[in-house]
């Protein structure tokens, strides 16, 4: 499966490119990412959250970089969900912004793990990468994921429906992780 | 607290909810001191307007006190006590859009972006209580409301104007302007402005304001062209004249040199065949809308001239005439209001009594009595122009 989605943010391509390459940020934005840990300069262990309470998890490299407009990564090992990606980032006409073009591979297996996998993917892989880029835009322009009241779990909304009323959380509701 | 929620199609109701709280660090909750029934309400009342649900907290026109803050909310930007003003599109000021004071368009403000941008293309600003479409934000027909980034949006009142008085700066008094603004009005120009509601009345005030020679309010109901006749603008009744006639008419056959669609995607005509056409489109959703008023606006300016639109529409309309649109050299202008970028210049206006937005309200109600009041004013009775509504 291959993917790929651009946003462009209002920011300088180095801090763009410095708040990526920090690659335990990517969780703060991305949907399925659970945790990014460094492991080495180049080397990072990922734990990404899979139905049925399974995790799926790998080790990456990063295999191309020129600091400021390029990484490269891909997984190494035996990972349960073969993967590799790059991310450009490009200075943007206006002279101001940066544009953050993505591309994704998956080698999604067959077995019960690719089934599972596939299916947390969703029938609109494209979307959910297109809404982590948005999360992503969200996070480095304003500070943070936005919430709204019928949508208040930030980036666990993996689906954007069905949703909550658009009314005040119940005391309930903010115990189970709006907000934070 | 109390709140007025959408309960289905052309039925809303006033229920107990949770106070609401912070959850963004740059959110602020207001307590809602005076607050408002909009036009574009009806649309979500209706039911033509997707993605509204059972609960949702109705109303994007409220103002009142600042009664929390969140972390992120600089303390010279606002603090607890202050008495603002809320405008309807929720903006993030540090996009590409935000920075273009394009404050409608806010790339960041809409966590429901994925939805909107399958309906238009491109998404758009979060706005408060108006369909999850635009957010899934609960709304200010309420006691309370938590408004995020609260450091961009709300505008400090610091003078002794009447609620009454600024409230209208939340959307309809903005909206209204900024129909008469994109027109590009000179001294001679002669404004005709499709609907005498508020932002109808509002758009003929700001009309004026800017500039123009005359001013022609079309619409049906006599209380409203009465309205605008005693703001001083020429009333045109739409069941009693043909419009085009009448307004060639009053334009030596040039026909207006600006018009402003105020009505939106549920227009009314008098031409029984048309309007049913438009009805049954509608009602079978293969038409969203009913752009009567949009049509006659087109086929009505003169060559060369520009038409605002400011009513709202939600999706897709059929027989739009692209073929005097392009042959006579028009210009189509249009927008949801960018209220942050005019509610300061038009408090000085208020202030300086240049527009008086208080002569359009018509009732004031409690809270709980917002259904009748979407009664009165969706079905026209009571002489009914703008509610106020008391929290």
């Amino acid at each position: 499966m291959e993917l790929t989605a651009a946003t462009t943010v209002r920011r300088a391509g180095t801090e763009v490119y410095a708040f990526w390459r920090d690659l335990q940020n990517l969780p703060t934005f991305m949907a399925h990412l659970e945790q990014v840990r460094a492991t080495g300069d180049r080397t990072s262990h990922w734990v990404a959250g899979a139905p049925f309470g399974r995790d799926v998890e790998w080790d990456a490299e990063i295999v191309d970089e020129v600091p400021g407009e390029k990484i490269a990564w891909r997984s190494t090992g035996n990972a349960d969900v073969p993967n590799a990606g790059t991310v450009r980032f490009v200075p943007a006409p206006d002279g101001v912004s940066t544009e953050v073009h993505v591309a994704l591979v998956y080698d999604i297996p067959g077995g019960a793990v690719g089934k599972a996998v596939a299916k947390y993917f969703g029938e609109e892989p494209h979307q959910q990468l297109d809404d982590d880029l948005r999360r992503f835009k969200q996070v480095l322009e304003t500070g943070e994921v936005v919430r709204s009241d019928g949508a208040p779990w930030g980036k666990r909304a993996r689906k954007e429906f069905p949703q909550r009323p658009a009314q005040p959380l119940s005391d309930a509701e903010l115990a189970e992780g709006a907000g934070q | 607290m109390r709140a007025n929620t959408w309960a289905g199609r052309n039925k809303v109701e006033v229920r107990d909810l949770p106070d609401p709280k912070i959850l963004n660090k740059r959110d602020a909750i207001v307590g809602i001191t005076s607050t408002a029934i909009c036009g574009s309400d009806l649309h979500l009342v209706d039911g033509y307007v997707p993605t509204m649900q059972d609960g949702d907290v109705m109303g994007h026109e409220f103002m009142g006190e600042v009664i929390e803050v969140g972390s992120g909310v600089p303390a010279d930007t606002l603090r607890v006590g202050d008495r603002v003003v809320v405008p309807f599109p929720i903006a993030c000021g540090a996009c590409a859009a935000c920075a273009a004071e394009l404050y409608s368009c806010c790339e960041n403000s809409n966590p429901n972006a994925g939805i909107a941008e399958k309906m238009f293309g491109h998404p758009v600003a979060g706005i408060f209580g108006y369909s999850h479409l635009t957010g899934g934000f609960a709304g200010g027909q309420a006691q309370y409301a938590r408004v995020p980034f609260a450091d961009v949006g709300p505008l400090k009142i610091e003078s002794d104007l009447t609620d009454e008085q600024v409230l209208f700066l939340s959307d309809i008094l903005p909206t209204g302007y900024m129909g008469a603004e994109m027109c590009d009005i000179r001294p001679s120009d002669v404004v005709a402005v499709w609907g005498a509601g508020p932002v109808g009345q509002f758009a003929m005030d700001s009309a004026r304001v800017l500039g123009a020679a005359k001013v022609i309010a079309i619409d049906r109901e006599p209380y409203r062209l009465r309205m605008a006749e005693q703001a001083g603008h020429i009333p045109v009744n739409f069941d009693d004249v043909d419009v085009r006639l009448r307004l060639l008419e009053l334009t030596g056959g040039r026909g207006p040199d600006r018009c402003i669609d105020a009505v939106g995607m549920e227009a009314t005509h008098g031409s029984a065949h048309i309007a049913a056409y438009d009805r049954i489109k509608q009602a079978v959703r293969s038409e969203t809308e009913r752009p009567h008023a949009l049509r006659q606006a087109i086929m009505s300016c003169r060559s060369g001239g520009v038409v605002s639109v400011i009513g709202v529409y939600g999706g897709f309309l059929d027989k739009f005439p692209a073929g005097a649109w392009m042959n006579r050299s028009l210009t189509l202008r249009t927008g949801q209001c960018h209220v942050q970028r005019y509610m300061k210049p038009l408090l000085r206006r208020i202030e300086r009594g240049e527009i008086d937005p208080t002569r359009i309200i018509t009732h004031r109600l409690p809270l709980d009595e917002a259904p009748h009041g979407y009664d009165i004013f969706k079905n026209k009775q009571d002489n009914c122009e703008k509610i106020v509504l008391k929290p």
